[in-house]
């Protein structure tokens, strides 16, 4: 039995411990937001926070996740930086099919937690991991410079 | 639906009954049957259900792959029946091929970028209809003249006296008044939500992880499978050595299927480390020699077969002959894989002679007919249960992945979720197969086109996909648009059919035979404003005379882009310009090449007059998502064959355009009041020869195969 937290509740889950995280979010645990999209840590689809640091979920195994604090799309709304990026990414009508946009928008809150004020290149640099193939890229970075704008304003926003 | 249900006799609507306590008004989408001898049934194929609480639900045959179908078509009879888009509730139709056949397509397909103007007309007539109907209630109530009345956000009101009631409360008066004969539409004066930007009714499920897609069903007992199919097309299964993948934790079963072999576990990560487990032995069969050389060897060699004319102008031999000079050359394009972000995957459980199935597809008909086949059962037994699709982009107009996946299921005794992997499904695609172009103008003495040859060497998807648009020998859309717009006086389009070897499936890929023909027209177009010493746009204007939208476009885009000013050194700037699918778009790419030959997008201004625009901003992300998926296509679009095997496998070996690669793009529309026109498409077609155009003005070479080779733009 292997002890995984997630969105603040503990799980027992009994897989081998190469699992890797994803499958544990979405087969064990059904937590399904985070999506399925290479399985080689190439496309940002399963991205989650563990202990706050973006990680792509497809390569990551449970073994190793310990007792960090696992974080999927399912809990950003309780996370002040990622409600406003998900209410900048409504406002701006980012998505389409919606598939690769839980991994953009956990790329992104682990982005705007560690660089309040990003510049486009600070943006292409952590973004550019995450494809979508609905193209929606300039719109994904105009959200993260909206929300990064109204955090700002707020002064704070700190989850 | 029961007796007391009333017709009326006009083609048009509808039936309308008072059902379980709603208001239910059945209309047809315009079918493909209709127009057929005996279809006199007319059996309504959309319902608009209005409950007492007011709620409208939309049946809607339509599937949502981030083309925004959900939100505009709601949007179409939100707008007629005077309710707010928030009052509309969508419900997916189930198959039915008969019921809901697209009235092009022929079939319950959503694909095409087809399925606005399928229901522009119906769906506001089918409001607007129901709306009258609700409004005669309330002045029979009121004894008060309809025209007194004014409706908004479900009520019927009348301003004289104050008086208001909600549709709900009016549902079964309105049942029992006569189906309105001729309601008039609105006009686009007095839209309220069409031509409104609103924002997508499905949008808050995707960014918080509730959206459920076909790969998120979890059916209760649902188990995992991992599965590889014969890497060698049309391979079989020889045999499998299972005892390892037996030990491994969570791993149920081993299931064999003719041409492939899949592992039923816990979850997908014991299914895979069991797949892995397996010794397999394949019989590759006849194609385990077949190479990519030898598929295009074969296409360049028909280039010089005999062709099948599809379209036929004056005389071009004639013109040729009196032709000043000729200008002649070939195009190649590759075959190309989809890679939509989910990947293929169906879930499947047969049980006591019936078949449920939890996938996303552009087809439901031919999903819950391909199950049924698979199940051994009959068609009524099949439930389908449709999902958001995470991308669709053509690959989801197959059903294959549905028949593997019931064929596995066959064998479980639950449900069973079968998840391809990347490399499965890069290597399983049903692809765009390779395309090549051979173009031959005539030209007289001013370097002006005489005469518009085009040659197209390709596969019949039609023969397959829709049989009736395979006609004469002429797939209808492997020639579609091979001559672009333009006026040429006389005009020779023929066509040589060419497949791929048995097993190597081919389809349809986004923008279709568009993406092919105008990368062909608009690269040769190029070519002759530059051997005619001619600006790129001037000469393109000079052919487009005779229409006038195109025309309208092509300016507009050049005057956004600032056509004619000069870019940095290493830049150029290069348009495209082309009709299809019921639009009008012009591109304006401008790109940047360095010394490596690397190739980069810096700007792309697109011009699109689509008729009228449901939902603008819906309009313009279509734009955006279509240039990014064509330069994905144009600069690194390539699938390739070595021992009947594809070599890529993952987007490390086939990559697609990210975030620090993507252009700025600015998106323009032609205000129009023209029925719609597609979207979902054209941009990808467009997006290619404006590339490459603009890649020769910045280098001076001419891209003619792609993708783009650095290697052959290097200095």
């Amino acid at each position: 039995m292997t002890t995984v937290t997630v969105n603040g509740a503990r799980h027992e889950v009994d897989v081998d411990d190469d699992t890797p995280l994803l499958w544990v979010l979405r087969d064990v645990l059904k937590l399904t937001g985070t999506k399925f999209g290479c399985g080689i840590a190439q496309c940002g689809a399963c991205t989650v926070h563990v202990n706050g640091v973006a990680r792509r979920s497809c390569v990551t195994p449970v073994g190793l996740v310990g007792g960090a604090d696992v974080r999927t799309i399912e809990s950003l709304r309780g996370n002040a930086v990622g409600r406003a990026l998900q209410e900048a990414w409504l406002d701006v009508a980012v998505v389409q099919c919606g598939y690769c946009q839980p991994g953009q928008l956990m790329s992104a809150t682990a982005l705007l937690e560690s660089n309040r004020s990003p510049s486009n290149a600070d943006i292409d640099a952590v973004m550019s991991g995450n494809i979508c193939r609905c193209g929606t890229y300039g719109r994904i970075r105009a959200a993260i410079r909206q929300a990064a704008k109204r955090l700002d304003a707020k002064g704070g926003g700190a989850s | 639906m029961s007796g007391g249900i009333r017709q009326s006799r006009r083609a048009f609507l509808a039936t309308v009954a008072a059902a379980g306590g709603s208001l239910l008004v059945g209309f047809r989408f315009a079918s493909a049957a209709d127009g057929r001898a005996g279809s006199t049934a007319l059996a309504p194929n959309a319902f608009i259900r209005i409950d007492r609480a007011s709620v409208v639900t939309l049946t809607l045959p339509y599937v949502e792959m981030g083309q925004g179908a959900y939100t505009s078509q709601a949007q179409l009879l939100a707008d007629e029946l005077d309710v707010g888009l928030d009052q509309v509730k969508l419900e997916h139709a189930p198959p039915d091929e008969a019921l809901y056949s697209h009235s092009v397509w022929g079939g319950q397909i959503t694909g095409g970028s087809g399925s606005l103007s399928d229901s522009w007309s119906s769906l506001r007539q089918a409001g607007a209809t129901a709306r009258a109907l609700l409004v005669a209630a309330a002045c029979k109530q009121w004894q008060v003249d309809a025209k007194s009345c004014r409706t908004e956000r479900g009520q019927v009101m009348h301003p004289a006296t104050g008086r208001r009631i909600k549709y709900g409360e009016l549902i079964e008066d309105a049942a029992g008044l006569p189906v309105p004969q001729k309601v008039p539409l609105k006009t686009p004066g007095t839209f309220r939500l069409i031509g409104r930007s609103v924002k997508r009714v499905e949008a808050p499920a995707k960014i918080d992880g509730s959206a459920k897609f076909g790969i998120d069903a979890l059916p209760a007992g649902v188990v995992f499978a991992a599965v590889a199919a014969s890497p060698v097309f049309n391979g079989k299964l020889a045999g499998v050595d299972d005892r390892k993948a037996r030990a491994v934790k969570g791993v149920r079963q081993i299931v064999k299927l003719d041409d492939a072999v899949a592992v039923i576990a816990d979850h997908t990560w014991a299914a895979r480390k069991g797949l892995a487990a397996l010794q397999i032995s394949w019989n590759e069969g006849a194609n385990a020699n077949v190479t990519s050389a030898k598929l295009i060897g074969e296409c360049d060699a028909a280039l010089e077969g005999e062709g099948v004319v599809a379209k036929k102008v004056g005389d071009a031999a004639l013109a040729e002959g009196k032709a000043a000079s000729t200008f002649e050359a070939t195009y190649r394009q590759p075959m190309l894989a989809h890679l939509a972000m989910e990947p293929i995957n169906c879930t499947a459980h047969v049980h006591a002679g019936r078949c449920e199935v939890w996938v996303g597809s552009q087809v439901l008909g031919r999903a819950q007919k391909a199950a049924a086949e698979a199940a051994g059962v009959p068609l009524k037994n099949v439930i389908v249960h449709n999902h958001l699709l995470g991308g669709g982009f053509g690959r989801r107009l197959e059903s294959d992945y549905v028949s593997q996946a019931v064929s596995i299921a066959r064998q479980v005794d639950r449900p069973v979720k079968v998840t391809w992997s990347r490399e499965e499904d890069v290597q399983h695609d049903f692809f765009r197969y390779h395309n090549h172009s051979k173009v031959r103008v005539g030209l007289d003495g001013k370097g002006k086109a005489m005469s518009w040859r085009h040659r197209v060497v390709g596969p019949a998807i039609m023969t397959k996909f829709l049989p009736q648009f395979f006609k004469d020998g002429v797939d209808f859309d492997v020639v579609n648009g091979a001559d672009g717009p333009y006026e040429f006086p006389n005009v020779l389009v023929d066509y040589v059919r060419r497949e791929a070897p048995e097993g190597l499936r081919t389809g349809n890929w986004r923008g279709v035979g568009h993406t092919r023909n105008v990368f062909v027209v608009e690269s040769a177009i190029d070519e002759l404003a530059h051997r005619a010493g001619e600006d790129p746009i001037a000469y393109r204007r000079a052919l487009l005379t005779k229409s006038p939208r195109a025309l309208a476009v092509l300016e507009l885009a050049a005057q956004k882009a600032g056509w004619g000013k000069t870019l940095g050194k290493g830049r150029g700037r290069g348009v495209s310009v082309m009709e299809g699918f019921g639009s009008y778009l012009a591109q304006v790419a401008e790109v940047r090449v360095d010394s490596t030959g690397s190739v980069r997008v810096e700007r792309v201004v697109c011009a699109v007059d689509c008729g009228t625009a449901v939902n603008p901003d819906i309009v313009k992300a279509q734009m955006e998502s279509g240039i990014i998926f064509g330069i994905s296509a144009v600069l690194y679009g390539k699938v390739t064959v070595a021992n009947g095997r594809i070599e890529q496998s993952n987007f490390d070996n086939c990559p697609v355009l990210r975030m620090h690669e993507a252009p700025r793009i600015e998106v323009h529309l032609v205000k129009s009041s023209a029925d719609p026109g597609g979207v979902g498409e054209p941009g990808t077609s467009a997006i290619q020869p404006a590339v490459t155009n603009a890649i020769f003005n910045a280098t001076g070479k001419r891209v003619r195969d792609l993708p783009v080779d650095a290697g052959f733009l290097r200095t």
